[in-house]
């Protein structure tokens, strides 16, 4: 059974390409997330969702002050990016980036291989990489072009969901892939989700400001995020609540 | 896109000893585009290293071939492999087709044409159309500063089809000059790749002459090498020509790579294309790049571009890259430049290494990426895999000198 294990975590971001000190983001995240339970993070605009997201992952720009991070026991934070993906992270990220000359095929060709510590079955392979870009509705052809590349929104956020699923991690941080997906879309990348919460032994992060996506990715616990912590903790009932009511309490309680 | 506009006093500039002159007049900024160039050695004043056409090299590292101070006896081998139908000479000084295409116009061009001893012709007839490239290698076997020099003419009938492949590898202090004549209607594809030692030091230009309706594709690949520096020119025999002029260096710690084109369009309804990418990796790795593109009043209706892009793997490196369109008529399809040096990207790194990708691995994977549409637009297949694995070989360098920083922890 996994489990990604997030205490006390104090983060500050790099600021030193404008010349100054390094700026406190988070001030003390306390989070643990079991196989089996899908976890949802919501909080207004720069409370800093995408920084806890990029702090587990290992973004060098985040630099962690204070806390602790471990998945299945092992330190998290003592590890490479790429030995945290290793490990069983994995991160969708906001904002996707473009990689230029390096086709999507190649790609998630490579990061499988490291993934799994060997290269993926010849005979399979390229018919695992087909089922799961259409069952996000992306064209096959897509395997062709650059990562990213020109892609729309729309499509770099299922391009992260096919990774999902190809690289099929332990732990799965979710940051805002339901933002800037009209209705259908929603459905589809839910259903990328959903079919891997279906397996065992999987747990998720899901970072979001609307509950639109609730509605197809049930959570089992909802946190509210605000000026770097969790101010409020529930069930999936708190979802509905901060729909109604907006996060101005909360914020006006943190300032 | 920054266009740079001279009046010209005289349009006609052939047949005037205009080396010294274009020296002299460095102030008018584009008058170095086209000099007229001379044979004789003694028009071409030794540089100091303040010139417009020497400030980026550094002139302590030529083995004296700009002032006369180098070392003669230089060894080296040149080897042709070409189909039956080509023929491939080995020529005195006073054959008349040397010189009829190029004039030397710098210094060191200028003590080439002057030292060779024996001249190689490749020709290709006239409607020939060319199963597998010709190849040409060059191997310098040298190990001290002696010096050699060379000169090589391919002359490409008209409608003809051709590739030629130089590859120069081994120690050599060479100069040399290649003269390229792309007869009407004819299309060559000519590839230099210098894959020298790294104590090498190697002055080349290449002039080519594109036909009318002709096609010319040059692709120069530097990778080897303490010092490279090549120039290269295109000039339009006739109306509908089109040169496309790509480039891929990969500059390590110390080297010197320099590439500096000039496309003359001095005929109508011409195009070029001028496409250079380089990498540069290492304390004190150094690229230039010089895009000169000059657009006669005759040229109407031409299009051209240029571009070229620099990406820098470390600290300590320095790419110039220079652009300069200088356009004497207003009567043009088109004509721009792009010119852009970014260090590696972090964001792209952390992308790749999120996905489980070990740091090399992704910097090898978006090393690829940004070489791989002109290793493909290279066009030749013998050598594209060569290529690829070439520019990887370059990479394994790099590992343990990343940017400052690119740690990603
Ligand atoms: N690289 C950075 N440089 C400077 N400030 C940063 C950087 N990254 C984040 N911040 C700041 O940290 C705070 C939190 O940002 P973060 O992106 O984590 O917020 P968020 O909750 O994800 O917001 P959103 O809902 O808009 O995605 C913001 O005030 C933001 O400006
Ligand atoms: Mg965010």
């Amino acid at each position: 059974m996994s489990i990604l294990e997030i205490r006390d975590l104090h983060v500050s971001v790099d600021a030193s390409d404008r010349g100054d000190e390094p700026i406190p983001i988070l001030n003390g995240v306390d989070l643990t997330i079991k196989a089996g339970q899908t976890h949802a993070i919501m909080g207004p605009n720069g409370s800093g969702k995408s920084t806890l997201a990029y702090s587990i992952a290992g973004h060098p720009k985040y630099q962690v002050t204070a806390g602790t991070v471990t998945l299945d026991g092992a330190d998290v934070l003592s590890m490479s990016v790429d030995e945290r993906a290793r490990a069983g992270l994995f991160l969708a990220m906001q904002y996707p980036v473009e990689v230029p000359g390096v086709s999507v095929s190649n790609f998630l060709r490579t990061a499988k291989t490291a993934i799994d510590g060997q290269p993926p079955k010849l005979r399979t392979w390229v018919k695992d990489v087909n089922t799961a870009m259409e069952r996000v509705k992306m064209d096959t052809a897509f395997s062709t072009r650059s990562v990213n590349e020109g892609f729309s929104g729309g499509e770099k956020k299922r391009h992260e969901i096919v990774q999902l699923e190809v690289l099929n991690p332990k732990v799965a941080i979710l940051d805002e892939t339901d933002s800037g997906l009209d209705i259908d879309a929603l459905k589809v990348v839910a259903g990328g989700v959903n079919r891997f919460r279906e397996q065992e032994d999987r747990g998720v992060l899901l970072i979001t400001h609307y509950t639109r996506i609730l509605r197809y990715i049930k959570p089992d616990f909802v946190h509210v995020f605000v000026g770097g912590r969790i101010a409020e903790e529930g069930g999936p009932e708190l979802a509905d609540r901060l729909e109604a009511e907006g996060y101005d309490r909360y914020v006006a309680a943190a300032s | 896109m920054s266009v740079t506009q001279d009046s010209h006093d005289s349009q006609d500039s052939t047949d005037k000893p205009a080396v010294a002159g274009a020296v002299e007049t460095s102030t008018k900024l584009a008058s170095h585009l086209h000099p007229a160039g001379s044979f004789d050695l003694a028009d071409h004043p030794v540089p100091n290293g303040r010139e417009e056409v020497w400030r980026f090299t550094p002139l302590k590292r030529l083995r004296g071939l700009h002032d006369g101070t180098f070392t003669e006896g230089g060894k080296g081998s040149v080897e042709i492999d070409a189909p039956g139908e080509v023929t491939v000479e080995r020529v005195g000084r006073d054959d008349p087709r040397l010189g009829t295409v190029y004039t030397p116009n710098d210094r060191v061009s200028a003590q080439a044409w002057q030292s060779f001893e024996q001249a190689r012709v490749i020709s290709v007839p006239a409607e020939a159309e060319l199963e597998r490239p010709i190849l040409v290698n060059v191997t310098g076997e040298g190990t001290g500063p002696d010096a050699t020099f060379h000169h090589l003419l391919v002359d490409v009938g008209a409608h003809a089809r051709a590739t030629v492949v130089v590859r120069h590898q081994g120690h050599a202090v060479r100069a040399g000059n290649t003269e390229i004549r792309v007869g009407d209607g004819a299309n060559l594809t000519f590839v230099s790749v210098q894959d020298w030692d790294d104590d090498a030091v190697h002055l080349a230009h290449l002039h080519a002459e594109v036909g009318r309706d002709a096609s010319y594709r040059q692709a120069l690949v530097s990778i080897g090498g303490d010092l490279v520096r090549i120039s290269s020119s295109v000039e339009y025999a006739g109306p509908g020509g089109e040169a496309e002029l790509l480039g891929l260096y990969f500059a390590d710690a110390g080297q010197h790579l320099e590439h500096r084109l000039f496309v003359d369009h001095n005929a109508p309804k011409t195009r070029s294309n001028v496409d250079y990418k380089g990498a540069l990796q290492g304390q004190g790795a150094h690229s230039v790049w010089i895009g000169d593109v000059l657009i006669r009043q005759v040229a109407e209706g031409i299009e051209t571009y240029e571009s070229n892009r620099n990406l820098v793997l470390t600290d300590g490196c320095q790419a110039d890259s220079v652009p300069n369109l200088e356009i004497e008529t207003g009567e043009i399809e088109g004509a721009g430049h792009a010119s852009t040096t970014g260090r590696f990207d972090d964001q792209q790194l952390f992308y790749l290494q999120s996905r489980g990708i070990d740091a090399d691995e992704a910097r090898r994977l978006v090393v690829h990426g940004f070489f791989a549409d002109i290793i493909r637009r290279i066009g030749v297949t013998e050598i594209r895999d060569e290529l690829m694995r070439t520019v990887e070989g370059e990479l394994e360098r790099s590992v343990g000198t990343p940017l400052a920083s690119g740690g990603a922890r």
